[in-house]
């Protein structure tokens, strides 16, 4: 058994997708919470789909999609959150907005600049082909996430619940609305090579989502969310090791079934009580 | 409250509107408002829908700016007397579905822009605690606020406004959605001895019992129609001024009777 589970870290590309698995599970699982009781999940998704253009004319400059990685995170989330805040046709049309057009600016580009992009790999993630820079860069941006994190969760968490009573109280609400734009921006751009554009979604919801049936408090359903991030994330690396499967699509399935099992446990508890 | 209490209060001004102006676009939405507040003193703010009531809340917290006029909070502006004032929006402007709990609810009340980590100290938990018994829900400082009925959970944010240890309380439709009993309820905690030297100001939209529940009335419609006590200010002319066509509903009331007709 021990063999088994040891087997893959013979080889160091494993080793190096294992950590990122890791680090990005830690990172979307720790923002998930504060994403789905904002209902921010389209957000999200939008932020994802936005890198496109921006990693196309990055790559045609001969940058890594890790090197674009922070730059891009602080565009993006700067953009969204001005447009967003600028604008009266509504946060969900300005998102939809941003999002598809985005989304069709990176293929246009991808044509017209003749980028070598594997698309599959932006779309579902290719961890194991991670290099040793990758996981530096993926790893710092998740202890630079957790810290960031950890100093400012009261003053996130009063945003979040009451941002007008936060205003009052002299909290500076456009810099925590930016700082956690910057956060899950950041969150998302490292974890594109773990599960790429469409699936990163994935990783930081469903966690989180499930994590909110199994317990009825916010800072214990932090804890529990990284925790089935970061198991979604390692099993999902397994699968896709033992079974050749591909290892985006795997690490966003276990997510689901952790969901599925927290979903019948949360429906059995009630109708016990 | 009796007028024994009223009358040992301190009568020291400390919210003095003088001819203020909010413009909400090309909205005049509060127009010349003028009235001053004695530190004490527990002041229900009535109105139609849209005559301004929650817009004089958000001009007092320094939340919008002043067209015209002027706010003094014990002598300063708005924006420099934050630390005096806690305001509770209307519940919807607050995001109940997040499962946190009271104590952090509560807790909340000492967060500023100086607070980092996560962490409480003796004298926070001390504070939370105290002012959860003042409300008398400190057996419910671990529940989530998704299982609170609405009276509860206003009387969770009256104890975040006394862990602020804040002056000025300003409750934004502290009544709406909640029934009679819980009314009784927040209104008992309002007039506390503890809370008797905070100014507490609710904007609500039921003018019955006034007289009872309050120490002034503060009647707006855009402008401020009448400021003082209830009983000599609440008069037909006053109550027509604010809700016009509408006036006939309340032609019958009086403070001691509500809509009875003689036909």
């Amino acid at each position: 058994m021990i063999e088994a589970i040891l087997e893959p870290f013979k080889y160091d590309f494993m080793i190096r997708s294992l950590v990122t698995a890791i680090a990005s599970g830690t990172m979307l699982s720790l923002l998930g919470p504060f994403a789905v009781n904002r209902n921010m999940g389209f957000m999200a998704d939008a932020m994802a789909h936005a890198t496109l253009p921006i990693i196309a004319v990055g790559v045609f400059f001969g940058f890594s999609i890790s090197e674009l990685g922070v730059p891009a995170s602080v565009l993006i989330a700067i953009f969204l959150g001005f447009i967003i805040k600028n604008t009266n046709i509504g946060e969900d049309t300005a998102i939809g907005i941003i999002f598809s057009s985005f989304f069709a600016l990176g293929f246009v580009l991808i044509s017209i600049l003749d980028v070598t992009i594997n698309l599959e790999d932006l779309l579902f993630g290719q961890i194991l082909a991670v290099s040793t820079f990758d996981v530096f860069i993926v790893v710092g941006m998740c202890l630079v996430v957790l810290g960031t994190m950890i100093i400012f969760y009261k003053q996130l968490l009063f945003y979040s619940f009451d941002p007008i009573g936060a205003e009052v109280k002299g909290l500076n609400i456009s810099f925590l609305n930016y700082l956690f734009m910057i956060l899950l921006s950041v969150a998302i751009v490292a974890s594109l090579q773990t599960v790429g554009i469409i699936l990163v979604l994935s990783m930081l919801l469903i966690p989180a989502a499930a994590s909110k049936l199994v317990t009825n408090t916010f800072n214990s359903s932090i804890r529990i969310s990284i925790v089935f991030g970061v198991f979604s994330s390692v099993t999902g690396l397994y699968l896709s090791y033992f079974f050749n499967l591909p290892s985006g699509p795997s690490m966003s399935l276990v997510a689901t079934s952790i969901f599925g099992l927290s979903f019948m446990i949360s429906k059995i508890k009630r109708v016990k009580t | 409250m009796n007028s024994e209490q009223i009358n040992t209060k301190k009568s020291r001004p400390t919210i003095v509107s003088d001819g203020a102006c909010v413009e909400l676009g090309n909205d005049l939405v509060l127009d010349d408002v003028t009235f001053s507040i004695d530190q004490g003193k527990k002041v229900a703010v009535v109105g139609p829908n849209g005559g301004g009531k929650s817009t004089l809340f958000n001009a007092i917290v320094g939340l919008l700016p002043l067209a015209n006029g002027s706010i003094k909070i014990d002598g300063k502006n708005p924006q420099e007397a934050k630390s005096l004032i806690s305001y509770v929006p209307q519940k919807d402007f607050m995001n109940r579905s997040f499962p946190i709990t009271v104590n952090q609810v509560v807790g909340m009340g000492l967060v500023d822009k100086n607070t980092f980590f996560n962490s409480n100290n003796r004298e926070s938990k001390n504070k939370i605690s105290t002012s959860l018994k003042s409300v008398g829900l400190l057996d419910q400082i671990d529940t989530n606020i998704n299982n609170l009925s609405g009276g509860q959970f206003q009387r969770v944010l009256i104890a975040r406004a006394l862990t602020q240890n804040a002056q000025i309380i300003l409750l934004d439709e502290a009544f709406s959605a909640v029934d009679v009993g819980a009314q009784e309820d927040i209104m008992n905690i309002i007039n506390k001895n503890d809370l008797d030297s905070k100014t507490i100001l609710i904007a609500t939209h039921d003018i019955n019992n006034l007289e009872e529940r309050f120490d002034e009335v503060l009647c707006l419609n855009r402008h401020c129609c009448a400021y003082g006590k209830p009983s000599e200010v609440l008069t037909e002319k006053v109550i027509e001024e604010m809700y016009g066509s509408h006036s006939a509903m309340f032609k019958n009331h009086t403070l001691n009777s509500h809509g009875e007709t003689n036909d």
